[in-house]
């Protein structure tokens, strides 16, 4: 039963709420709005908020600079190969763990999640090293495999608890039938969990787009994709605020928008179902 | 029900899972063992040979060991301080009926969204830079002297960035937790009388404990790594240079190998400690 809540509690909640809303977005709505205004109006004083001339100079500046397109596509291919390649790999993993378990199964499950709570700068160099002697460094190959290593036990942990959620039967109707475990898998399997496996994919490329440890050092000048290009602008001569903020609204909003369509996968990705 | 056939199919299935990870796992952390126990300068020398323990102790004698324990201490309970206690305050906000509740939603997990390099640049050039930032002209409005944010209150600085960043996460995690509370149980209360600081300190706070201590857990985990925030906006100087960034430095930019590889075993081990707690929590979620 729902609680009545009188119409003057409503109305002190609502403005609370949006009040503190607004604040924590306001950082995003600043970098949005400057990334509209000319390098004086951006660092004028006293600043200016919505009256100025706006302007997509900035936005112009940004993509005709002859890398960006290879940033963007960099981030592209980094973060969207690594989803998929981790797909690949957990499906048929995530498929064992949730219909034929084991004694061991929930230890295996357990461990797999405990190597993403490896500190990164423990391996770094290492992993460094190894980069070096493969010609895997500052290649867009190497990130790739490195952000699938890193968020493949998040993508299986995700897939086996959607997997869970399907009953077993229909599985074994299937191989009844005769179906082989190919296309169980594939024909039976899979388009059920075609909800889970999306916002599994959804959550683990925003995790890959956003990650800024690996990308930053073990990339240069080829495979570098948007983080390192932002973190390129920290440099004095950089030192641009329109032109930063519209580089940087470029490389948030499109993550922003996917964000918001995975808020509840967020929960249970990245508490490993100890929320719920 | 799983015939012996499915069973090996299963094994198989998982091997690749399997493999890589423990690959992943052992290999690079092998190596770091092995260099941790040899003197190893690959820019002067090269490999220097077995030096036993030496570097573990080098490691925590050296003068810039205790600071950079005392800035993680500072950077990591700040963070969690204000996560959680803001957190627990937005998420009971949050729950109450409002209108445009989606959208506000929406406003405050935003920031979780945006890539660490972005924060901590705009933080840093458009909010804390002492001539042009926004705070330096609030500051300014109230007659105030503007402060030098990254130089003069470095760690609060970072705190502050980190914990917008972070905020979010805590809010939509105990917010989840919230909803699941019993309404019924807090109605009870209500009728009975009981004030509104006592159904939060007996209900609700209880309620969230478990939803506090894993938001805890997890936000120890990825912050003690760190890393793109102090990167991109003071490079650990300013009394910023957190364990994490001690290592870093250690190995990519002095190229001390052994030396930063005994510090990232040390890294390690205080990372599984506190995973330890999260597993069991996880585990026994799990059956």
């Amino acid at each position: 039963m729902a609680r009545a809540v009188t119409t003057q509690r409503k109305i002190i909640n609502t403005a609370a709420a949006w009040a503190v809303g607004l604040l924590i977005f306001f950082p995003i709505l600043w970098t949005v709005l400057t990334s509209f205004k000319t390098e004086a109006t951006a660092i004028a004083d006293p600043p200016v908020f919505l009256f100025f001339d706006w302007t997509f100079e900035n936005y112009k500046v940004v993509t005709e600079r002859s890398d960006y397109a290879r940033f963007l596509w960099n981030s592209i291919f980094i973060a969207g190969g690594s989803t998929l390649l981790g797909i690949l790999v957990a499906v048929p993993a995530a498929w064992s763990m949730a219909f034929v378990p084991s004694r061991r199964t929930k230890d295996i499950l357990l461990w797999m999640l405990s190597t993403k709570m490896l500190p990164a700068v423990g391996v770094l160099y290492p992993i460094y090293l190894l980069f070096i002697k493969m010609g895997l460094l500052d290649s867009r190959l190497g990130l790739t495999l490195v952000l699938m290593l890193i968020n493949l036990p998040i993508i299986i942990w995700m897939l086996y608890t959607y997997f869970r959620e399907i009953p077993g039967e229909i599985l074994e109707a299937a191989r009844m039938d005769g179906a082989t475990l190919r296309s169980e898998i594939l024909f039976v399997l899979i388009p059920l969990a075609v909800p889970g496996i999306a916002s599994t994919l959804l959550l683990n490329f925003i995790l890959a787009w956003n990650e800024a440890f690996w990308t930053l050092n073990l990339t240069a000048a080829k495979a570098a994709p948007l983080t390192a290009f932002i973190a390129s602008y920290s440099s004095p001569e950089g030192l641009f605020y329109a032109k930063l903020s519209a580089a940087s609204t470029m490389a948030i909003a499109p993550i922003l928008i996917l964000g918001w369509f995975s808020q509840k996968q967020l929960v249970r990705g990245l508490t490993f179902g100890a929320v719920k | 029900m799983a015939t012996q056939h499915s069973r090996s199919a299963a094994r198989l299935m998982m091997a690749p899972a399997v493999i890589l990870l423990l690959g992943w796992m052992l290999v690079p952390l092998t190596m770091t063992l092995f260099f941790s126990f040899k003197k190893y300068l690959p820019l002067r020398g090269g490999d220097l040979g077995w030096v036993g323990f030496d570097n573990y102790i080098r490691f925590v004698t050296s003068s810039a060991f205790w600071p950079s324990v005392l800035a993680t201490l500072i950077i990591v309970g700040g963070v969690l301080l204000i996560t959680v206690c803001f957190g627990v305050l937005l998420a009971i906000l949050l729950d109450q009926p409002m209108w445009g509740q989606g959208i506000v939603r929406i406003l405050v997990i935003a920031p979780f969204f945006v890539m660490p390099t972005v924060t901590a640049l705009v933080w840093k050039n458009m909010f804390m830079d002492p001539v042009n930032g926004l705070l330096a002209h609030l500051w300014k409005a109230f007659g105030l002297t503007p402060v030098e944010w990254l130089s003069q209150a470095s760690l609060v600085s970072i705190v502050i960035i980190v914990s917008w960043q972070w905020l979010p996460f805590a809010t939509l995690i105990l917010l989840t937790a919230i909803q699941s509370l019993d309404s019924e149980q807090m109605e009870a209360a209500e009728m009975d009388g009981a004030p509104p600081l006592a159904r939060f300190g007996f209900i609700t706070l209880p309620h969230l404990s478990r939803a506090i201590t894993i938001v805890v857990l997890i936000q120890t985990i990825f912050l003690l790594s760190i890393f793109a925030e102090i990167f991109v906006t003071t490079q650990g100087s300013f009394g910023t240079r957190t364990l994490t960034y001690l290592i870093y430095q250690r190995v990519l930019e002095s190229q001390n190998v052994g030396l930063g590889s005994a510090g990232g075993i040390y890294a390690v081990i205080l990372a599984n400690i506190i995973a330890l707690f999260l597993m069991r929590i996880v585990g026994k979620n799990l059956d």
